[in-house]
């Protein structure tokens, strides 16, 4: 769950059968041409609808209660993951730019920052950036959360961009510079247009990854889907049921997500 | 032919580039004159590429000095981008960028470098894609034309810029046998409108006709420089003779 170093090697590396395997932190994407994650997905997905459907519909006590009491959870929780990523994207590509910059001041600013991000785990960071912020500014839970989520994920999609820009054939580069471009007008014209390509599936993965770890910040006081489950169960003492329902929406989720970015993924490469 | 009176466009004095501890260019000097057609040819690995790519800085040498159209391109106060603006070059590989049309492939150095307005700018790609036969093709992606056609396209984009010179490093050597006629028929139509030309090639057929002067080069060395008719009937050197006994 918590932000693993080394996680990006894992997830870039590729089988010698010549099959990509990714071992994200996210949910298998589902291929078509991958018959048997394809259906592992249906059963997951429609498993999991049927199943929370059939709690309701039988035990709508506390069932229905429960799923009537966490949607402003999952509103959140959505809030916390899409502000979150959005600013992990832009601190993803400071951090990927300075890491293959030749400025020296760039690069190590870039590169000590992953270091340090990768080296504490996430709940500490939730932590440590919900207090330290506070000490200064007064700023609500949940943009304490996105920033510390932000944080964390901007320095591992620094690497994700950096793989993607260093993915791009150098001749793109020496055609953009033999052109009279400069170097920021390369980047933004001709590497970063085809990089993107390259980062979006990589980027899917870590919104889902980041939507599970999301679940950390109701410990900083952000309604989220789990501290909305806690809230009912702790007055309800239905700590069981409550807790399969979170599961449950969170599974459901987080399948369709991956559902989304597979789609898209298979849209990108046939663009090509 | 090259006379002293003609300005020069490039001016190369005893240029070394190191690569670890190998010498991929040992000591080269070489002037090209306003107009001149300069082919350089020579055995893989020779440094070819690399003096090619010196010119426009690609690769930055480690001394010697570099004088591209009166810029000292080694010089920290010179901006470099100012000399590539005036020095286009097509590549082996075409390097077409492949998220852009054919038009777009041709307005955007223009638009971004030369701060051309969007019609200046397609106006004179449409243009220049007449001169290569390729109007038809202006919406097109890169990645949906034959080699060929990706390599004029790129020579169209070089043209684009209006420059002073255009290096060619073996602009021919990743086409099917059958598209190398319709690239190099645009080059000799490019040499006949007077355009200053470096290029690397293995076409002898295409030196013999257009260049002014051939260079051959080895072992990081221009070993042999002078007119294609001294070159190719009584080169005097020993090596240029085997290299052209293999090539010819
Ligand atoms: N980036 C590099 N790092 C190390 N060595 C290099 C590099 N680029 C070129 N070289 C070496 O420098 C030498 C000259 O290379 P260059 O590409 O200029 O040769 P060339 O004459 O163009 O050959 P070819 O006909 O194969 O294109 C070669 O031996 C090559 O291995
Ligand atoms: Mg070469």
């Amino acid at each position: 769950m918590l932000a693993r170093p080394g996680r990006y090697e894992k997830l870039m590396s590729i089988d010698a059968k010549k099959q990509i395997i990714d071992v994200g932190d996210g949910a298998a994407i589902p291929r078509k041409s991958d018959r048997g994650l394809f259906t592992a997905w249906r059963i997951a997905f429609f498993g999991a609808i049927g199943t929370l459907i059939y709690l309701v519909q039988t035990k709508p006590d506390p069932y229905l209660n429960i799923l009537k009491f966490v949607p402003d959870g999952i509103l959140v929780t959505f809030q916390v993951t899409l502000g979150a990523i959005l600013l992990a994207i832009v601190f993803g590509l400071f951090t990927g730019l300075g890491r293959i910059s030749k400025n020296r001041f760039f690069n190590g600013a870039a590169s000590l920052y992953v270091e340090i991000i990768r080296g504490i785990p996430l709940l500490v960071q939730i932590f440590y950036i919900y207090y330290a912020l506070g000490r200064f500014v007064q700023v609500p839970p949940i943009l304490s959360a996105i920033i510390a989520m932000a944080v964390c994920y901007g320095a591992y999609m620094g690497e994700v961009v950096r793989a993607g820009i260093e993915s791009i054939h150098k001749g793109q580069r020496e055609a953009a510079l033999s052109l009279g471009m400069n170097g920021r007008q390369t980047m933004i014209h001709v590497i970063l247009p085809q990089a993107v390509k390259v980062i979006l599936p990589p980027v899917g993965n870590e919104f889902i990854a980041l939507l599970k770890d999301s679940s950390l910040v109701s410990i900083i006081a952000v309604a989220d889907l789990l501290r909305r489950g806690r809230e009912f169960a702790s007055e309800s003492f239905t700590y069981f049921e409550t807790y399969t329902v979170i599961a449950l929406i969170y599974l459901i989720i987080t399948l369709f997500l991956s559902k989304i970015i597979g789609v898209m993924e298979e849209r990108v490469s046939v663009n090509k | 032919m090259s006379t002293s009176k003609r300005r020069k466009m490039v001016e190369a004095t005893e240029i070394v580039k190191i690569y670890g501890s190998f010498r991929a260019l040992d000591r080269v000097s070489l002037d090209i004159f306003d107009g001149e057609k300069v082919v350089i040819i020579g055995p893989s690995g020779s440094g070819k590429s690399t003096l090619l790519r010196s010119i426009n800085r690609l690769e930055e040498i480690d001394r010697g000095k570099m004088i591209v159209d009166g810029m000292d391109i080694m010089d920290p106060k010179t901006d470099i981008t100012k000399v590539r603006e005036e020095v286009g070059m097509v590549f082996q590989s075409f390097n077409l960028f492949p998220h852009k049309t054919v038009l777009e492939n041709l307005t955007l150095a223009q638009t971004v470098v030369r701060k051309r307005s969007k019609f200046e700018s397609e106006e004179k790609a449409m243009m220049l894609l007449e001169k290569v036969g390729l109007v038809a093709k202006a919406k097109a992606y890169p990645g949906n034309l034959s080699g060929g056609q990706q390599q004029r396209v790129a020579i169209a984009r070089s043209l684009a810029m209006d420059p002073k010179m255009l290096l060619f490093d073996e602009p021919t050597s990743a086409l099917d046998p059958e598209m190398i006629g319709e690239v190099l028929d645009v080059m000799k139509d490019l040499a006949k409108d007077g355009m200053t030309m470096a290029v690397v090639t293995h076409e002898m057929g295409f030196a013999r006709e257009v260049a002014d002067r051939v260079i051959f080069m080895d072992a990081g060395r221009i070993v042999e420089e002078g007119t294609p008719e001294h070159f190719f009937t009584a080169p005097s050197h020993e090596r240029a003779k085997l290299f052209l006994s293999q090539i010819l």
